[in-house]
């Protein structure tokens, strides 16, 4: 699929509705998300941002009470067919969350963990692919030495840089940031959002975040969500400088949200 | 209302704080009261024989409890084998599966109705089940009633130490590609395994100084424990228990206040390594 402009569309979501048991959060969402971009999503918080990120790769189907409707086709498939493999599903969007998730086991482990779950790896090759994938997320040259030890020791910024690694060791298409960065401290964010430059030659990465100027330092194209509706979505810099909805305007210059 | 003297005020404070200082110091007076005389009558029994003789028939003076201890052993592993594993998988099955349907909920007021439940009838039942139907007492029979009385504990420590893992870890461990069974058992149970260690040896801790239901299935016995599973078997609760209400003879009596001691040892033990496991636990994380 391409757009207009003859951009490669990663991810389209169309018509996309999801409820939380009765209560409606997304309301008949349309969004192209474009291969090898950063595309961030912004709005106020209860805005649905999160909610879109977690249909991507169906997280949200953890808790029964949650459901979605519509599509939302990746690579020409609809993923929430119920017939799609799941486990496959995420191992081509990976996810990285707010609070960094490091696994009770080692650095490691940790990374070494997705790898076995989808390829079959003799041991020197899982320590090649662990390392690339660790230098990937920018960390071996913090970790190298202490690789044994566990991944909870590390420092905020650097367990949000292990889940990154963790995340593309499994060798994802699509890469789902739900505010990679809101909890940890500014030098990590700032290694972060270096990060997310260089990762975005070879992964498609959306970004949800609350923080505006990151969304304007970071992202190709921004989505502005309002009350579970796309009210905007455009290139960043004409969201930040001339956005044709008022909602947006007054969101953008920090008159609500 | 009429806001009464700063000196009434301040002197009910005091006087609260004085009657909570008082009984707290009283029930603690009595904890080691209890733990000073067991000790002090139960030491005088230490000696070699005590721990590597086997208990003797009435009348015959020397002798020492260790076929007990180990029965006691044996059928608290016996317990545990038997208990932990449908302890371990139903929390698993609450926390992970079962949070909030009805399911669940039956499972989770049995559980907390079966924790009343008095450990005689525990005993009773398994009496009935296992005892009277195949004609002979036996260390199984006790392990079975000691397993009905550990489950739900287990059952309910297991729940209540998974979901005290953030949702947040599920959903990594999902969101990489994990299947829910691994998810659940690699990270999940691996991140709460401190606190599943814990309420495991707390269990124990528990069911270990229990009386009458081996009263009812293992009974009592002079003979080592190798006959498990077809015998009565010796245990020290009941040896304590039949030293000190039935024998006239004062060596026995002095035999159960050892035992006694012995058994308020290994709990203790059990509980203080439950507080350092738990200790640990929470500068690793």
């Amino acid at each position: 699929m391409v757009n207009e402009n003859g951009d490669k569309i990663k991810i389209s979501v169309q018509n996309l509705n999801f409820f939380y048991g009765s209560h409606q959060a997304l309301f008949d969402n349309n969004l192209d998300i474009l291969e090898n971009r950063v595309t961030a999503v912004i709005g106020p918080s209860g805005c649905g941002k999160s909610t879109h990120l977690r249909a991507f790769n169906r997280i949200f189907e953890l808790y029964p009470e949650q459901r979605a409707e519509g599509s939302i086709i990746l690579d020409n498939e609809n993923i929430l067919n119920r017939g799609v493999d799941i486990l496959e599903l995420r191992r081509k969007v990976g996810m990285i969350f707010q609070k960094p998730t490091p696994f009770p086991m080692s650095v490691f482990d940790n990374v070494a963990y997705g790898l076995k779950l989808h390829f079959n790896l003799n041991k020197a090759q899982t320590a090649e692919r662990v390392e690339k994938a660790l230098c990937g997320a920018s960390l071996w040259d913090e970790v190298k030495d202490k690789l044994k030890k566990s991944g909870m020791a590390l420092s905020g910024g650097q367990q949000q840089r292990l889940c990154i690694a963790r995340a593309i060791a499994a060798e994802p298409e699509v890469l789902l940031m739900d505010e990679p960065t809101s909890a940890i401290d500014p030098v990590g964010t700032l290694k972060v959002e270096n990060l997310i430059e260089e990762l975005k030659a070879k992964f498609t990465i959306v970004i949800v975040t609350h923080n505006m100027q990151q969304a304007a330092r970071i992202s190709d194209h921004t989505a502005f969500f309002y009350e579970g509706r796309i009210i905007e979505y455009d290139r960043t810099e004409k969201i930040f400088t001339s956005p044709a909805n008022q909602k947006t305007e007054e969101y953008v210059t920090g008159r609500f949200g | 209302m009429k806001r009464r003297g700063l000196f009434f005020r301040k002197s009910t404070d005091a006087i609260i704080k004085l009657l909570s200082l008082v009984f707290v110091a009283l029930a603690l007076v009595v904890m080691f009261w209890i733990l000073f005389t067991v000790c002090a009558r139960g030491i005088e029994a230490f000696g070699w024989a005590f721990f590597v003789e086997p208990t003797k028939p009435y009348g015959i003076p020397d002798g020492g409890i260790a076929n007990a201890l180990l029965g006691t052993v044996f059928i608290t592993l016996g317990a545990v084998v038997i208990g932990v594993p449908p302890g371990i998988l139903g929390g698993i099955y609450l926390s992970e599966f079962a949070r909030d349907n009805v399911f669940g909920n039956v499972i989770r007021f049995s559980a907390n109705v079966m924790m009343g439940i008095p450990s005689i009838i525990c005993g009773l039942f398994v009496y009935a089940m296992l005892v009277f139907t195949t004609g002979h007492f036996s260390g199984f029979a006790g392990s079975v009633a000691l397993s009905v009385i550990m489950f739900p504990v287990i059952l309910r420590t297991t729940e209540d130490m998974l979901r005290m893992v953030p949702d947040s870890l599920r959903e990594s461990a999902l969101a990489i590609g994990m299947p829910r069974w691994r998810a659940t058992f690699s990270v999940i149970c691996r991140a709460a395994r401190s606190g599943l260690v814990t309420g495991v040896l707390l269990a124990i801790a528990r069911v270990s100084g229990e009386t009458a239901p081996l009263l009812f299935t293992a009974l009592w016995s002079d003979d080592w424990p190798f006959k498990f599973f077809s015998q009565p078997t010796a245990n020290l609760t009941v040896t304590i228990n039949e030293y000190a209400t039935n024998s006239p003879f004062q060596i026995m009596h002095t035999r159960a206040w050892g035992a006694a001691l012995v058994i308020t040892v290994i709990i203790l033990l059990l509980n203080i390594s439950c507080r350092i496991i738990f200790k640990n636990k929470e500068h690793t994380s």
